[in-house]
This record gives C-alpha cells, structure tokens and sequence, in this order.
C-alpha cells in the first residue's frame, strides 16, 4: 500500500496485512498503538524535578509532541502517575491512594533520584524511593533529570505501553505485584 | 550594650531566684531561667510595660547529651514597638521533660510547641492539642535528639562497602 506523506509526524501503523481498503493486525497492538500516543500525566510534583517536568512540558520540550499535552489533575482521567521529587514518609500513604484512584491500566513512573531511591535525604523522614508504596514501570535518575531525560523516560512508559499484552493486567502475576503492595 | 544590661538588671529585680544565668555579651540579651518559672517570666516580658516582649519569634527545643539537664527550650522574643529582642532558655532533664505550655499568652506558641514536641519530646503542660505536626503519627521516637542514628535503619538496600565504610 502506499502511504500517502504529511507533513505530520504520524504515528507508524503496526505490522498487518494490507490490501486496498483493509488493513489486518493483532486487537493489542492496535489498542497499544492508540494508548501509547494518548497517556494522560498525572504530574505529582513535590520538588525541583517538578520544575524540571514544567519545562518538559514547556515550548522547548514540548511533551505534547508525544500525546501528553493533556494533564490531567483527577487520577480518574490519568493513565500516568508522574512521581516527581522527595516524598516523605507522610506522603507516601497518599502517593498510595492517588495510585489506587487511577483507574487501569494505569503506568508510574519514577522521575529522579529521590522517588527513585530517597536520593541524598538517607533520613527518617524521607520514603527511600516510592517502590515502597506503588509499583514503578520507569525510574528516571538525575538530580534532577533533564528534561532530555524526562522525555527518555517517558518514551520508555510509551513503549512498555504499546507492547503490553492485551491480558496482562489479569494475569495472576499482576494481581500478585497489586497485593504486595496493598493495592484492591 | 547599656540598653541589654537595663533589660537584664530589670528581668532580675523581678525574678532573682529564678535566673541561673544571663549573659548581655551576644547580640541579643540572653536570660537562662529554671523550668517551673518560666511561664512567669514570659508573662513578665510580655506584659510589663518596661520590657515590652509582645511578639513570640520562635521556640526551638535542643538537646545537649552531656549536660546535667540536658534538653532544653529556647524562647526569642520580640519588642515590635522599640525592635528589642530578647532569648530565654530553659533546661528540663530527660526522664521528666515538662514546661508550662505559653499558649494562653502566645496563640502562635501553639504550633511552635508542637514542633518542638514533634523532634525533642517536650511536654508543655496545658497545651491544648499536643501531637506530632510534621513526622508521621506513628514514629515512636523523637528525631533529633542525639540518641538515634541519622540514617534510616529500615533501610536494607544500602551495602556499607559501596559508601567506603
């Protein structure tokens, strides 16, 4: 078939079977397809990745270009939990409950060192990285990381969203990982 | 200087018995008292015209291992009309932490005696609502007196080998 050229940067459609006015692939990668270039952020931002995430988002980085310039401040609506900066043992059982909010499938993912690991604040007050309260699909290092590095992270969620096996999400695997951390 | 000794010398015309040290030399007059007076004395400083000390900067709490009373509550005051200061300590020991609560003086004393509740285990009698308000409920020690190891102990995934101890 030949693809007819825009100007746009359009997504790549999934390998299938073509012929004039079909197209055949497998239902998970196109419902991946369609996920992968929509994901709506949660941004949870506590510190200076934050503003790192602001600049993502930003002219010069521009998010958008990725299918994400829609925020989305309920976890209802979001599909992206964006973890960014320290979050104390007092936030952690909310970081949980936002976690339990979203609706599936749901992706997380870890933007720098300190929801990462707790970073330099090895203390009694600091959660030692948010894995301890939500699973984490994509940690993103740096103190704080680089927009660069944000949108790295980011494209990784996106291809861990595109490639995600249609039944994963009911898997005895997956309701294990919910269990472990507390999760209905 | 002439104006921290006035300060001093009125405090102690007032409450001789109760001073244990006051010191003129810092920046800012300084004035140690004994624990049971100390609501007294910030009474004093607040209302008696003389001094004047109507605003309550900060209460802080500190803790000094080695010494015979070793926790100890610091107060700084402020004369907003004359831009006078003033500090007064005082030092409760470990086994029976209790200071007056300045609440009833100082609705501001409120949340600054929670804080130092929260981190050195102070009990300010007759504080209305004495509960942690910045660490997590359930912590079952005070954080910064000097008895606890500054790093997380839960933490399992650090290998002393990689940090060159």
């Amino acid at each position: 078939m030949e693809t007819r050229k825009t100007p746009y940067n359009i997504a790549e459609p999934p390998d299938g079977y073509s012929s004039p006015g079909m197209f055949a692939t497998r239902l998970d990668k196109v419902v991946g397809l369609a996920r992968s270039n929509s994901i709506w952020p949660l941004p949870f931002a506590t510190s200076c990745c934050g503003i790192e995430f602001m600049a993502t988002m930003g002219a010069n980085y521009d998010l958008g270009r990725f299918g994400s310039e829609r925020l989305s401040f309920s976890p209802r609506q979001a599909d992206l939990l964006m973890v960014m900066g320290t979050i104390a043992k007092k936030m952690g059982p909310i970081v949980h409950q936002i976690y339990e909010q979203m609706a599936e499938p749901r992706w997380v993912i870890a933007v720098g060192a300190c929801a990462a690991s707790g970073g330099i604040f090895d203390t009694y007050s600091v959660l030692q990285g948010i894995d301890r309260v939500v699973p984490v699909d994509v940690y993103v290092p740096g103190c704080p990381p680089r927009p660069e590095q944000i949108i790295d992270g980011f494209m990784l969620i996106q291809s861990l969203v595109a490639n995600e096996p249609i039944r994963r999400r009911y898997s005895p695997e997956y309701r294990e990982l919910l269990e472990r951390y507390g999760i209905r | 200087m002439e104006e921290k000794q006035d300060i001093l010398q009125i405090i102690k015309g007032r409450f001789e018995s109760e001073i244990i040290l006051t010191d003129g030399s810092g920046d800012i007059p300084s004035v140690t008292v004994k624990s049971n007076s100390l609501f007294a004395i910030i009474e004093f400083l607040k209302n008696d015209p003389a001094t004047g000390y109507n605003f309550l900067t900060d209460i802080c709490g500190i803790h000094y291992p080695e010494n015979e009373l070793p926790l100890g509550v610091i107060y700084h005051m402020h004369n907003l009309g004359e831009n006078r200061r003033i500090r007064i300590k005082t030092y409760v020991p470990l086994s029976n932490p209790e200071v007056a609560s300045v609440t009833p003086l100082f609705s501001s004393a409120n949340w600054m005696e929670r804080e130092t509740y929260d981190f050195y285990g102070i009990i300010f009698k007759g504080h209305p609502n004495l509960k942690r308000i910045l660490n997590v409920e359930y912590l079952d020690f005070f954080p910064m007196r000097k008895e606890y190891p500054l790093e997380d102990p839960t933490r399992e995934d650090k290998d002393n080998r990689y940090f060159g101890r």
